[in-house]
């Protein structure tokens, strides 16, 4: 009797979850929309908690925190261009599956060269030529730093999330030395405006974001439709499969993060040359992990990442004013930003897999 | 006396980065690499400080904290374990359930959990919790009268012998005993763990709450402990330390105890050796990351089976997809 009713009580799991192949965009769009409204309407409801202010106020100072005045626009899209530049340079590597979480350090790296440039012999050479060597060296430091844990990825299979995870404190611990050595007795480096690149308009914002969205395109196209992002996706399916087709698979991981860490080496160019024309350890403040998350959000579609970089730099730039206006701690904006992409990590799950419920009715067998 | 200051100050350093790496040891041994290990530390720390200013509160002072000293350190203890378990539990609903990518998540729990105990701590009164640090600090009474022996090796508080009891017990547990073969099982191969009948949701959830627990303990052992009760903004650092440690233990939590040691004096170091510049101690604080690479690259290099880390690192499992 025991046996029977025991057979009996494995029938059908009550919840059975499958793989989705396809969902119509859509309801993809839809599925991520109701996962940012609902971490917006708790965050709301948290801060309504901590300020007694109207949710809607608090929604509106942070809409006015991020377009409020025209300088404030063009930061938000200036800073947008620096982060989804960031995401950018990731994201070739990403494809790879090459985990590269050293966007921090490589960006890092690319100041610091720009910075050692300004300081040792910016005045010794003519402008022109500084910003072209400065642009050059920074670039190809950044692709050194990409390319170290790449050679032993792809020589002895070293892992690189972790290695390129200590690349980033080592840069820091250079910035550091450098700071101490020949900052001032604050430890900061005074700003060497003299050399920073002439502003466009009313900063150096509109550089930044030309420069990015260029990059962006050609991104999108190298990845889309050149043969080494092709090389790239295949490497990133599966290994064995790129052997099979006769891709050289250690020569297209360290080609692409040459050019993941050149693109982050150049980024860091532009935070120093066209920025603050100085190295601090925070440069990159970190968007190198920002950034991850950008890109993956963003499907490692360059044209996506540009709406999940923005909403990114949104948050933290509405969220900080709204802070500083109801003198919230300024920690809000990470807590804030933290749950917003835990929430769209989440709803990821209903987008990709189905959950189906026991049907009452059995059907016929 | 300077080399016992100096091992002394490494160990007590040492062993902050002991309880991380024991916690994300476990972590990983079950598969999950959890970047959110910064975060959760954090969040760990502040619960545990946060308790202990509502204790120093509730029993009216130092005073009444002297009457309790018991508690005084067990109250936090608690708070940080539970703290940091929640913060695995949000952890692993979305890695587990909702099969979301590791590193991803970790990075956002980074984020999250940097915030959210920044904001607890500015909440609450610096003092009411540092009234606790001496409870943390308290030796065993007979360290001073053994000389440099007794300094070496009595002068802690508690903490550090709580670290090398947890490394030790984990190391027991997953070489030992039947729940450690199957979490390991679980970490290398997911789908065989599945097919032989382990419950790997089970034992990810398990395993990546008990790591992240424990390794909040290492940042209440900083702050209440190496700081003496003074909160500073760098846990998340440590944090990262410890998830290079990891690597550099090669996944055994008894021989961490060692590598801790030799990171802790890495990273003390600096201040110890006369005569050195402000700006050469900083290439000193590069050694343990530097080394850390060098290890990732010599484990990789020899690929002797028993020091790779966990086969299925990183990877989440769906059982329908094989």
């Amino acid at each position: 009797m025991s046996k029977q009713a025991s057979v009996k009580k494995h029938t059908e799991p009550l919840i059975h979850i499958t793989k989705r192949t396809n969902i119509s965009p859509l309801r993809a769009i839809l599925i991520r929309a109701i996962a940012v409204l609902s971490s917006f309407i708790i965050m709301a409801l948290l801060m309504f908690l901590l300020t007694k202010e109207n949710p809607i106020t608090l929604i509106t100072s942070m809409f006015q925190g991020a377009f409020g005045t025209s300088l404030r626009t063009w930061v938000l899209f200036s800073d947008t261009a620096i982060l989804l530049g960031i995401a950018l340079a990731l994201t070739p590597a990403f494809k790879m599956k090459f985990w590269n979480c050293g966007g921090e350090g490589q960006v890092m790296v690319g100041s610091l060269v720009a910075a050692m440039m300004m300081f040792f012999v910016g005045d010794s050479l003519p402008f022109p030529l500084l910003i072209l060597l400065t642009l050059l060296l920074s670039t190809a430091v950044g692709g050194l730093w990409g390319v170290i844990p790449a050679f032993f990825k792809a020589k002895w299979n070293a892992n690189e999330t972790l290695f390129t995870l200590m690349m980033n404190y080592i840069a820091i611990q250079f910035v550091t030395y450098f700071l101490k050595l020949f900052g001032n007795a604050q430890g900061n480096l005074d700003p060497m405006l003299q050399f920073a690149i002439p502003k466009i308009f009313n900063g150096p914002y509109f550089l930044n974001i030309l420069l990015i969205l260029v990059i962006c395109a050609i991104m999108y196209v190298y990845l889309r439709f050149s043969k080494q992002g092709y090389e790239i996706s295949v490497v990133g399916e599966s290994e064995r499969t790129a052997k099979y087709f006769g891709i050289n698979v250690s020569r297209v991981i360290i080609r692409t993060m040459v050019i993941s860490g050149a693109l982050c080496g150049l980024i860091g160019f532009l935070l120093v040359a066209n920025g603050s024309c100085s190295v601090t350890t925070t440069i990159a403040g970190g968007r190198g992990f920002t950034a991850i998350l950008v890109s993956w959000l963003g499907k490692f579609n360059p044209i996506y990442m540009i709406l999940t970089a923005f909403l990114v730099v949104f948050l933290q730039r509405g969220t900080s004013f709204t802070g500083e206006i109801y003198r919230l701690d300024t920690s809000m904006a990470d807590i804030f930003i933290g749950a917003v992409l835990l929430f769209i990590i989440g709803c990821e799950f209903f987008i990709n897999y189905k959950i189906n419920f026991r049907k009452r009715d059995k059907e016929g067998k | 006396m300077t080399l016992i200051t100096f091992l002394v100050s490494a160990i007590k350093f040492g062993m902050v980065l002991l309880f991380g790496s024991t916690g994300e040891t476990i972590t990983e041994k079950s598969g999950h690499l959890n970047l959110g290990l910064p975060g959760i530390m954090c969040v760990g720390t502040a619960c545990g400080c946060i308790a202990e200013a509502i204790f120093f509160d509730l029993v009216g002072g130092r005073r009444g904290m002297e009457n309790l000293a018991f508690l005084a350190v067990l109250i936090p203890i608690l708070a940080t374990l539970i703290g940091g378990a929640l913060m695995g539990l949000i952890f692993s609903f979305l890695t587990v359930t909702l099969h979301a990518n590791q590193n991803v998540t970790g990075l956002a729990m980074t984020t999250l959990g940097v915030g959210i105990s920044d904001f607890l701590i500015a909440s609450v009164d610096g003092y009411k919790f540092t009234a606790g640090a001496k409870f943390f600090n308290t030796s065993l009474p007979f360290a001073d009268d053994l000389g440099a022996f007794g300094k070496l090796f009595f002068s802690y508080g508690i903490m550090i012998y709580l670290s090398i009891a947890v490394a030790i017990a984990t190391s027991l547990v997953l070489n030992r005993t039947k729940v450690g073969l199957h979490l390991r099982a679980v970490g290398e191969n997911p789908a065989t763990a599945d097919a032989a009948g382990i419950n790997v949701t089970k034992y990810r959830y398990v395993a990546t709450c008990t790591g992240s627990a424990i390794a909040g303990l290492g940042g209440l052992m900083f702050v209440m402990d190496y700081l003496n009760g003074n909160w500073e903004y760098v846990i998340d650092a440590i944090g990262w330390l410890c998830v290079a440690l990891v690597i550099f233990t090669t996944w055994k939590p008894v021989f961490g105890i060692f590598c801790s040691i030799v990171f802790g004096a890495f990273y003390v170091a600096a201040e110890y050796i006369p005569g050195i510049s402000l700006a050469s101690k900083e290439i000193f604080k590069m050694l343990p990351f530097l080394v850390t690479i060098i290890v990732l690259i010599m484990i990789s290099v020899k690929n002797k089976k028993e020091n790779q880390p966990p086969a299925s690192l990183g990877q989440s499992y769906f059982r329908e997809e094989r």
